[in-house]
């Protein structure tokens, strides 16, 4: 069989306009021509630690383990990395690639708004003009992100067509790189796209679990029973797991978004729900009717709020090695909440989702076992939208 | 012979230009997509593409765009669309193609789709977001059923022109804008350039509006293609459209003639 770029077993490959191909194949080359290059790593690693503040701690959770009774309990903090996510470890990689190829215009999508203000924080800092494009939908409901994109010198572009969500925010994104190709960087966000992305932004997050792995090491003496993540495009899960996955004892846990419920009509349950097909550039599994149109599809979490998987997760799934869990909104917020008032520490309502898995799954496991959970980004965007979601209106107006 | 490469045979022995025209299926309604289709054959459209409406059609402008959702929420679908292929057929030998996302082929079911193309008389698809390094996904389904999947080429192909334009089966679509490739450098440049390898006509799918643009940039290559500027007059006039359509593509072919 012909094997083709960027192929985890069925999924993946390039399936993009011929107007942006020849940029993917740029991208391709120089990411081959400089993810081994000493000085870029080093560049790379420098940044990591002065400026993103990495390693991110591996805190164990005392109260919360003692608490659900079972398993051991790590929060993985990418939470406290500078920006507020874990996506501020692709960024930087992208942009200091981007900067090597010459451009000066980047571009990227966002939902809940953390890889935008991650973009803009790093586009700031090397002096590239950005433009972020939005969901009307999500900007509405991460309004203090849009701030902080604009505060930070980026455009931020609101989108009103289809869902008015992430999936739009990547139409609009795609149509601007075909538009503006010479100049343009275009900065995705998760293990998404045509290749060279989903390989290129799992590298630049595998860090977590190379972390988690030698923090472990030193703290526990061995490997984790259990690693849990959210999963929307599925960047943090992918960087929390991809370590481990030739670790057949380590389980891997991606939380998908079941919105109202997988029966509902109203989710973004890939794994669970979604059949193969091919969009944004990918071989994947999607959210789609019988004649392959893309589902509308909801979550509370605008991070979370996308129709489709990246492909090496849906290898995973494919295979088994890794188990793909719907959490409602409504789990998602209780978690959202046990976690603030259990260890003092306020999630993403993306990572919440992680949190609610880990809620059902660690009382059933036992006391010498060891869960880590990898908190990938910090909730304060979310305080208005989950106030709201409770009925209390802390908004002035 | 595919009805594709026979007429464009007999356009080149005339010594004329191609024609090619575009609607969204379904736009108002699947019967005027029909009645739009007879109508620009009979004002000199060498070839039509019928475009089957997409929820994310990215590599399309805002007018193609919108054209699709308008169709989606009218309940157009693949199996709708074939239908009234079916029934042209039984009007027209004209070429038809389908211009459609490479999804909505692989969900029906790509060997069931391209068996269908045949028994309904399909000529020919465009996949707008399948690049030539993935044209295996549909190929050897297309080439056993005789159905031609054309070939797409941007001035920021560069270096893929040449293996794109020599591969090309049926006609070459070369796609810019008059923004981008206007000047008779640019001009001259990506035809130049692509007529080294091409062993199809070349034809310029260049979102034109207008004669003056069409008798230009024709003059560059083969023939052109026209779509968002009839899906506006279908926008606009509804399934009053039909006649209005009629009169614009008859302009277009005086002017590439």
């Amino acid at each position: 069989m012909n094997v083709k770029k960027g192929r985890f077993g069925d999924f993946g490959g390039q399936y993009v306009p011929e107007t942006v191909m020849n940029a993917v194949n740029e991208l391709d080359a120089a990411y081959e021509k400089y993810k081994n290059d000493p000085d870029f790593i080093a560049e790379l690693k420098r940044y990591y630690r002065d400026y993103a503040g990495r390693p991110s701690m591996l805190y164990y959770a005392e109260k919360m383990s003692k608490e659900l009774g079972g398993a051991k309990i790590y929060l993985k903090r990418e939470d406290l990395n500078h920006t507020g996510s874990h996506k501020i470890n692709n960024v930087l990689g992208q942009i200091l690639l981007a900067k090597r190829m010459g451009k000066t215009r980047v571009i990227a999508e966002t939902g809940a708004g953390q890889h935008g203000v991650a973009t803009a924080t790093a586009c700031a800092l090397f002096g590239l003009e950005c433009q972020i494009y939005m969901g009307a939908e999500d900007i509405e409901r991460q309004s203090l992100n849009v701030y902080r994109m604009e505060l930070l010198g980026a455009g931020v572009t609101s989108i009103s067509e289809g869902t008015s969500t992430l999936k739009d925010a990547i139409n609009a994104a795609m149509r601007d790189w075909a538009e503006n190709i010479e100049t343009t960087f275009y900065c995705i966000g998760s293990v998404m796209g045509p290749h060279p992305y989903p390989t290129m932004v799992r590298d630049f997050q595998k860090i977590i679990s190379e972390e988690i792995r030698s923090q472990l090491m030193e703290k526990e003496g061995r490997l984790p029973d259990c690693i849990v993540a959210c999963i929307g495009g599925g960047s943090n899960a992918m960087g929390a797991f991809y370590d481990f996955i030739g670790d057949e004892g380590v389980r891997l846990v991606g939380a998908e978004a079941a919105g109202l419920g997988v029966e509902s009509g109203k989710h973004a349950a890939t794994a669970a729900k979604g059949s193969m097909g091919i969009f944004h550039g990918m071989k994947s599994l999607f959210l789609q009717n019988d004649f392959g149109q893309i589902d509308p599809v909801y979550s509370i979490s605008a991070g979370l709020d996308y129709p489709g998987i990246g492909p090496e997760h849906a290898m995973l799934h494919q295979k088994g090695r890794a188990e793909y869990v719907p959490i409602t909104d409504e789990e998602a917020v209780s978690a959202f909440e046990y976690l603030s008032k259990t260890e003092g520490i306020i999630p993403a309502i993306e990572s919440a989702h992680g949190v609610a898995a880990a809620l059902k799954i660690a009382p059933q496991m036992d006391k010498d076992q060891i869960m880590v959970v990898n908190l990938s980004g910090r909730g304060d965007k979310d305080v208005y939208s989950i106030a709201r979601y409770r009925g209390k209106n802390i908004v002035n107006s | 012979m595919n009805r594709i490469e026979s007429a464009l045979a007999e356009l080149e022995n005339k010594g004329e230009k191609a024609l090619v025209t575009f609607v969204t299926a379904g736009d108002p309604d699947l019967e005027t997509t029909e009645k739009l289709v007879l109508e620009m054959f009979e004002n000199g459209s060498d070839i039509v593409e019928i475009g089957v409406p997409f929820s994310d059609p990215v590599a399309e402008g805002k007018t193609v765009q919108e054209a699709s959702l308008r169709s989606l929420a009218n309940g157009t679908d693949l199996t709708k669309i074939l239908e009234i292929v079916e029934n042209l057929r039984r009007k027209t030998d004209k070429p038809i193609l389908l211009v459609m996302y490479v999804n909505t082929i692989f969900r029906f079911g790509t060997e069931k789709f391209f068996g269908l193309c045949r028994e309904k008389g399909v000529d020919g698809v465009i996949v707008p977001d399948l690049p030539f390094e993935e044209r295996d996904e549909i190929r050897s389904y297309a080439d056993d059923n005789g159905i031609i999947p054309i070939s797409l080429v941007t001035p920021t192909s560069r270096r893929r022109i040449e293996s794109i334009a020599s591969d090309a089966q049926g006609f070459l679509c070369c796609v810019s804008s008059p923004t981008k490739c206007s000047s008779s450098s640019d001009l001259d440049s990506f035809f130049g350039e692509i007529k080294k390898s091409c062993k199809v006509p070349a034809l310029a799918d260049f979102g034109i509006s207008d004669t003056e643009q069409a008798a230009k940039i024709g003059s560059y290559c083969g023939g052109i293609v026209a779509g968002s500027a009839i899906v506006e007059i279908v926008e606009k006039y509804g399934q009053d459209s039909v006649q209005k359509v009629g009169e614009f593509v008859s302009s277009l072919k005086k002017a590439v003639k």
